[in-house]
């Protein structure tokens, strides 16, 4: 069988395709089809001709094989060490292979450079910093997933996740209507609390823009509210567009360059309908890799650079404190032991460790926080980066990962765990319900909440009509 | 022979040597794209420079970068290494004299008895990080035969070099093979890993330029990478 009905080389592009495979419980028949599915070795070897320049194809020639990336990988350290986890194996016994037989390879290689690409690095490009050579595994490993994904070796969530934005422009099926009425929802809900708190759609010349996950409106709508609250106490003039608010990119984990290209390019396009000053995205960490610093290449933009200026909100809330605007209670600061997890995506791959410990300098009493080893642009991956918390087929795999987050974690001896990326959240949550560890773990929006001062006009008038 | 391998193989081996290092050079830099890369080269050129500037500094210092650091004993090695290959062969008083001889150029030049122990240092290190290849699990999987030959072909000029200075009388058959032995070595760096040479240079600019630019360095902090 060339192609299978759940399995095959087509990127998704229809709502009834994708009702289709969502329909395949867990993916089993698709990956029973991906069996028997055929690799395409003219096409294979002709994409890398034309997509492998210079400095892939130098990484992989002058690779010194001096194994100075092992142990940088924390894949291969939570792994016993295993020698197959090397960073410098696993891409060369992957893509180097490939490459090698100039694309002749076969349906079982194929898999097993899929569970290569996906289970077995998590794109968090850690051993870029430890190599000698500067050659960065975790982008070769996204090229790899670029190429298996165009053979339709790709998990079976990924191709799922990358035809929601294909369809949807959100990696759920949010529509626009979905989005509107749920900012419309959450506005009002506030209201009583937050008397003229508006959450503006469409507000054309705003300072800010504001763009999340679609996981916030479909799942947890409160992040949407909070939000609002903190640009409501912040004086912000702000807005969210009804299309092109959706920031993250589940294409990019699948190697789907095109629906990468289509998702950031709808961003895009609202930041150009509604010229805001600035652009600000929600705290999500591989939304903010994926608009900010890899979109501008994606959508062709030479300067790689946004439209306007895209800031994460980590960046927006230190500059919140440090200009005032949102002011904390000294007595409701953390109080319990704390730490807080780097995000490789916009710590190792947007430089903000000093301004998240900026934050904390502000929200921590002083003594309470305990910094994980190692730490800002050397921490580990949560262990569900790239993709792999999303992933059934490679639980068990994801599962072991998350110990070096958890060892790190107890190490400290902190309670609370501060995470404002959602994917290292996610991973946090599943570490503690699969190891028990007994910690809590928190984006920065509610924590802020908490302690933040509201200042006296903003406070709900007191129902006897006395205020 | 033995003016035929002083004469005419030396030019070409010295020709193949620069000529090749330089279309390595040419080829990496014209088959860069930004696009495909995700890195604007051509923009920012101030912090481009200072990235790849930065890079290329801090692993080109002994203990410069994290890793090094991590790694004492490897860094010590790796650092022996290439002083015994770049720095003394440029230095050797024999080498400046026949340069001196020849073309009237000369340049201060390493006391005899430093030549000798950076020379035997530098095998010693060569040996090292081969025997690591084998003891080490996470090195054996990777290691190739091409990484063994890189190594022979590397070490051989330092070892019947360094015999050669040390027998008397002269066009010994020692001396002889140094000779072809370093010509190997020159034909051999533009082929092999051993380009290396050059696109160590390339490659730690690109992803300074990367990481300087794209990936935070406009965002302050003094990161190396
Ligand atoms: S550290 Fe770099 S040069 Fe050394 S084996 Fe790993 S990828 Fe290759
Ligand atoms: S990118 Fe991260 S997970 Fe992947 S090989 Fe490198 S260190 Fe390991
Ligand atoms: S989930 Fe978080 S820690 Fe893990 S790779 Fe993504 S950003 Fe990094």
């Amino acid at each position: 069988m060339p192609e299978g009905i759940y399995c095959n080389k087509q990127p998704i592009t229809t709502d009834e395709a994708l009702k289709a495979l969502l329909s395949d419980t867990r993916g089993k028949k698709y990956y029973e089809e991906m069996e028997s599915l055929e690799v395409d070795r003219e096409k294979l070897w002709s994409s890398i001709q034309k997509t492998m320049k210079s400095r892939m194809k130098t990484w992989l020639s002058v690779c010194a094989r001096c194994g100075l990336c092992a142990d940088s990988c924390f894949l291969y350290l939570v792994n016993d060490r295993n020698p197959e986890q090397v960073p410098s194996y696993k891409i060369h016994s992957t893509l180097g292979e490939i490459i090698k037989r100039k694309g002749d390879v076969d349906n079982a290689f194929m898999r097993h450079a899929m569970e290569v690409a996906w289970s077995q690095c998590t794109c968090c490009n850690r051993c870029a910093m430890y190599c000698p050579h500067g050659i960065d595994i975790g982008i070769m490993m996204g090229y790899l997933r670029g190429l298996l994904y165009s053979q339709g070796f790709v998990p079976w969530e990924l191709k799922i996740g990358a035809g929601m934005h294909r369809v949807y422009r959100a990696q759920m099926d949010v529509t626009t209507e979905d989005w509107t009425e749920t900012c419309d929802w959450m506005a009002e809900e506030q209201q009583d609390d937050w008397p003229g708190l508006e959450i503006p759609i469409d507000k054309e010349d705003a300072d800010i823009m504001y763009t999340c996950n679609a996981r916030e409106p479909k799942h947890y709508p409160e992040d949407l509210a909070e939000a609002a609250i903190l640009f409501h106490i912040a004086g912000e003039n702000w807005t969210v567009p009804s299309e092109g608010w959706e920031q993250t990119s589940l294409a990019m984990f699948a190697g789907d360059w095109e629906a990468c290209k289509l998702q950031v390019q709808n961003v895009y396009a609202a930041i150009e309908r509604l010229r805001p000053k600035r652009v600000i995205g929600t705290e999500c960490g591989h939304a903010h890799r994926a608009t900010v610093v890899e979109g501008p290449y994606w959508a062709g933009r030479p300067d790689g650079q946004p439209p306007r200026p895209y800031i994460h909100y980590v960046q927006w809330v230190a500059e919140a404190l440090r200009t005032g605007k949102l002011k904390i209670d000294p007595t409701k600061r953390i109080k319990v032991p704390v730490t807080y997890q780097d995000s490789c995506n916009y710590v190792r791959n947007w430089g903000l460790a000093e301004t998240a410990r900026e934050i904390l300098s502000y929200i921590v009493e002083p003594g309470y926080l305990r910094e994980m080893t190692p730490n800002k642009e050397h921490n580990y991956c949560c262990g569900g980066g790239g993709g792999f918390n999303g992933i059934g087929k490679f639980r068990p795999q994801r599962n072991k990962a998350l110990l070096t987050k958890r060892d790190q974690i107890l190490a400290t001896g902190a309670k609370l765990v501060i995470s404002p990326c959602h994917n290292c959240w996610d991973a946090i949550r599943d570490l503690e319900e699969e190891y028990r560890i007994g910690i809590d773990w928190s984006f920065l929006k509610p924590l802020l909440i908490k302690m933040v001062v509201v200042p006296e006009h903003l406070k709900p008038k007191d129902d006897d009509g006395d205020a | 022979m033995f003016a035929f391998l002083t004469g005419p193989m030396l030019w070409l081996s010295f020709a193949i040597f620069v000529i090749g290092c330089a279309w390595r050079v040419v080829k990496y830099v014209r088959g860069l794209d930004w696009q495909l890369d995700r890195v604007p080269y051509g923009y920012y050129r101030e912090l481009a420079v200072k990235g790849a500037l930065k890079s290329i500094f801090h692993w080109l210092t002994p203990y410069g970068s994290r890793s090094w650091r991590l790694k004492p004993l490897y860094t010590a090695a790796f650092f022996l290494l290439h002083v015994g290959l770049v720095i003394v062969p440029l230095f050797l008083f024999a080498h400046v004299m026949l340069v001196s001889e020849r073309f009237g150029l000369s340049w201060p030049t390493l006391p005899a008895g430093l030549a000798d122990a950076l020379t035997v240092l530098a095998m010693a290190a060569g040996v090292f990080i081969l025997l690591r290849r084998f003891a080490l699990p996470e090195v054996r999987i990777i290691t190739t035969a091409h990484d063994l030959w890189v190594m022979a072909i590397s070490l051989a000029p330092l070892l019947t070099g360094f015999v050669a200075a040390h027998q008397s009388g002269d066009h010994s058959g020692w001396l002889l093979a140094h000779i072809v032995t370093g010509e190997i070595w020159l034909i051999a760096i533009p082929f092999t890993k051993l380009s290396h040479v050059v696109l160590f240079f390339c490659s730690r600019a690109q992803i300074g330029v990367d990481f300087g630019v794209k990936r935070g360095g406009q965002r302050g902090r003094g990161i190396v990478w």
